[in-house]
């Protein structure tokens, strides 16, 4: 991490104290986290106050950490059944429920500095309503608009306040969100032209989901946090 | 004189101007636009959820299908997001070769944009003279990767294959006489470098002759001047970046603001423009196409001396030379688990972002510490610029809805993603 970010970092801390919490790196960029009731004050902070001067929001975009860390492989122990080609999978069940676990759901933010030359990150859970909903910050950065409808479209997350929240990467007419992790990667329907009724038709779709290459987790020495700077994390 | 109402007006997806699947709904007050309604997504493959289900090396081909006229820009945001996350060192020369095609990229994409636009508002010519040009960079793209577009020439640690002693020449065939067909072979006959080099000669000659066919067209003026103007305090709200941000007088390159690779070590200078409308923007593009080509040229000077490696020699994460497999385990497992499992990378996010000449283009990545990314995220330029497109088509008529496509430079490639 670099001085110019530490001095940033110091001043971030004096301004937001608790609201805003670090997030350790491994690769020099600054993260923070914070509760989704104090983005918006956080936010127009960060753009107007002179110390910070981000007056450009590169990108939001949605997370979905369902699944964070699991794989499909066990690399820890030797098994005696022999290794499995992870094609087996277990069936998807949609989230019905009216709760999720509260940090399933993200919302991340980089944000820019044009006249101190800094980038910044900015992570706000949604916590466990369903649909996850959070402020919008199309007010505060206009620019936020396509990058919100991106959101709500592959993630269903809400945006409260954003003008205009439509489907925008998406079939008209589409169902659920796809970039869900629970969204199966062949999607739920396939479409073909039924030459009887002289128009597209959808149907629920007709190919195996399949794994090529089974999803692994390694544990290794050379990254391990006992090795690393501890400025870093 | 009947009234004027006003109309909705559905412009695209199938229109010649509307640069791919762009899908326009406009509101229209006689030929006044009040209001423009870009639809997206005709395009949308879903780039970023591929990319979740495959290990990373294997991705690398998607980034080509992005914005699928500045192919290695992509791809160099896509394998500098993972360099970070892996810390690996890139070895200098394999810098050198990366910036040089950046460069080679971002002129083949402002000659497409160039002859796209030109040929939008009624400038043929511009877009044979952009491809007689577009064509010579293709076949430097081949000579390294084999094909001409979809590269996959950069890999995390560096590139692929170091640049190659012979160009591929033109064939003898019965409809080409021998004079052309040693004419056409002339700059073929060394190294890449020696093309490259000619190449760079040239090209300040076919600029000019571009410049001169528009620059003080009175009706090339009279199409993009006060049009689609953006103040700099809009430019950046709306989240501009690259020539749109610069066309606006805003001063900000990453090349030499936030320099990755060699960038620090280059001579070149950033043009920035004044009134921020299609014009300046196009001023902007055109001394861009000249400031590449000295970039090229102290590339291919610094690549001639310094002969080395390409690529990172850890091959955790970089195939073992074919010769060493032939007689070592160790390589010989290297190369198995490299090209059946792929390589873990560590937990953790990271954003990279390269000067694409679209503007910013930025890869988030999280990580959690598998062999697949977690979550990968295409922050592309395009996308930010289209959102714009309603405000910079407000109270203009409806020619200049194609000035204003034009001037974004938008592929539907990153748009839709």
């Amino acid at each position: 991490m670099s001085e110019r970010y530490e001095t940033l970092a110091a001043r971030i801390d004096e301004r937001f104290g608790d609201q805003m919490r670090r997030v350790p790196s491994s690769c020099g960029e600054l993260t923070y986290e914070l509760d989704k009731d104090n983005l918006h004050d956080i936010a127009t902070a960060l753009r107007n106050e002179a110390d910070f001067g981000f007056e450009m929001l590169m990108d939001v975009c949605g997370v979905d950490y369902l699944g964070y860390g699991s794989d499909e492989w066990t690399t820890s122990d030797a098994t005696d059944s022999g290794f499995s080609r992870g094609v087996e999978r277990e069936p998807v069940i949609l989230d019905e429920s009216d709760e999720f676990d509260a940090r399933r759901f993200a919302v991340v933010y980089h944000l820019l500095s044009l006249q101190h030359n800094f980038r910044l990150r900015l992570r706000v859970f949604t916590g466990s309503s369903n649909p996850p909903i959070i402020k919008s910050v199309v007010d505060i950065w206009n620019g936020a608009n396509w990058f919100e409808r991106e959101a709500f479209d592959l993630y269903g997350i809400l945006f409260e306040g954003h003008p205009d929240l439509r489907r925008i990467l998406t079939d008209y007419g589409f169902i659920g969100h796809p970039f869900r992790k629970d969204f199966p990667l062949i999607g739920n329907v396939e479409v073909s032209y039924d030459a009887e009724q002289g128009r597209v038709v959808y149907k629920p779709v007709s190919i195996e989901p399949r794994t090529l290459v089974p999803r692994v987790i390694r544990d290794d020495n050379r990254y391990s946090a006992d090795l690393k700077d501890p400025v870093d994390g | 004189m009947a009234e004027i109402h006003s109309y909705t007006m559905n412009f695209g997806p199938q229109h010649p101007a509307a640069h791919g699947v762009l899908r326009l709904v406009l509101e229209i007050e006689g030929e006044v636009i009040q209001k423009a309604d870009p639809h997206i997504g005709l395009l949308h493959r879903a780039t970023e959820k591929l990319v979740e289900s495959k290990p990373y090396n294997q991705s690398i081909g998607y980034m080509d299908r992005l914005d699928y006229v500045s192919m290695m820009s992509n791809e160099h945001a896509y394998v500098m997001a993972i360099e970070k996350l892996l810390g690996v060192e890139v070895p200098e020369r394999a810098q050198y070769i990366r910036v040089m095609f950046d460069e080679i990229t971002r002129i083949l994409n402002h000659l497409m944009w160039l002859g796209a636009h030109g040929l939008d508002i009624g400038a043929m010519t511009m877009f044979l003279y952009c491809f007689r040009e577009r064509e010579d960079l293709m076949d430097c793209y081949e000579a390294v990767s084999g094909t001409r577009m979809h590269a996959t020439y950069y890999r995390p640690g560096g590139v692929y294959r170091d640049l190659p002693d012979s160009m591929p020449k033109y064939q003898e065939s019965r409809f080409r006489k021998p004079q052309e067909l040693e004419r056409m072979n002339a700059a073929r006959e060394g190294s890449i470098l020696d093309f490259i080099e000619a190449f760079t000669d040239r090209f300040p000659g076919c600029v000019d002759e571009y410049e001169t066919l528009l620059t003080d067209n009175r009706i090339w003026k009279q199409r993009t001047v006060n049009i689609g103007v953006v103040t700099p305090e809009r430019a950046m709200q709306l989240g501009f970046s690259g020539p749109m941000l610069r066309g606006s007088g805003v001063e900000w390159d990453l090349r030499k603001k936030q320099p990755y690779e060699v960038y620090d070590r280059l001579d070149f200078d950033i043009p920035v423009g004044v009134n921020g409308d299609c014009y300046d923007r196009y001023l902007v593009r055109v001394e861009e196409l000249r400031q590449s080509n000295r970039i090229i040229r102290q590339c291919v000077n610094w690549l001639r001396d310094n002969p080395g490696p390409v690529i990172a020699g850890d091959h955790k994460i970089t195939p073992p030379r074919r010769i060493e497999m032939k007689d070592d385990m160790e390589s010989l497992i290297h190369h198995f688990k490299l090209f059946t499992e792929g390589y873990c990378v560590p937990e953790g996010e990271a954003y990279a972002a390269v000067e694409h000449p679209k503007g910013e283009f930025g890869i988030y990545m999280i990580s959690d510490g598998a062999n697949k990314p977690y979550r990968v995220k295409i922050r592309a330029p395009g996308f930010a610029h289209l959102s714009a497109m309603s405000e910079m088509v407000q109270g203009h008529m409806l020619a200049d809805v194609v000035a204003v496509i034009g001037t974004q430079d938008i592929v539907f490639g990153e748009v839709d993603r």
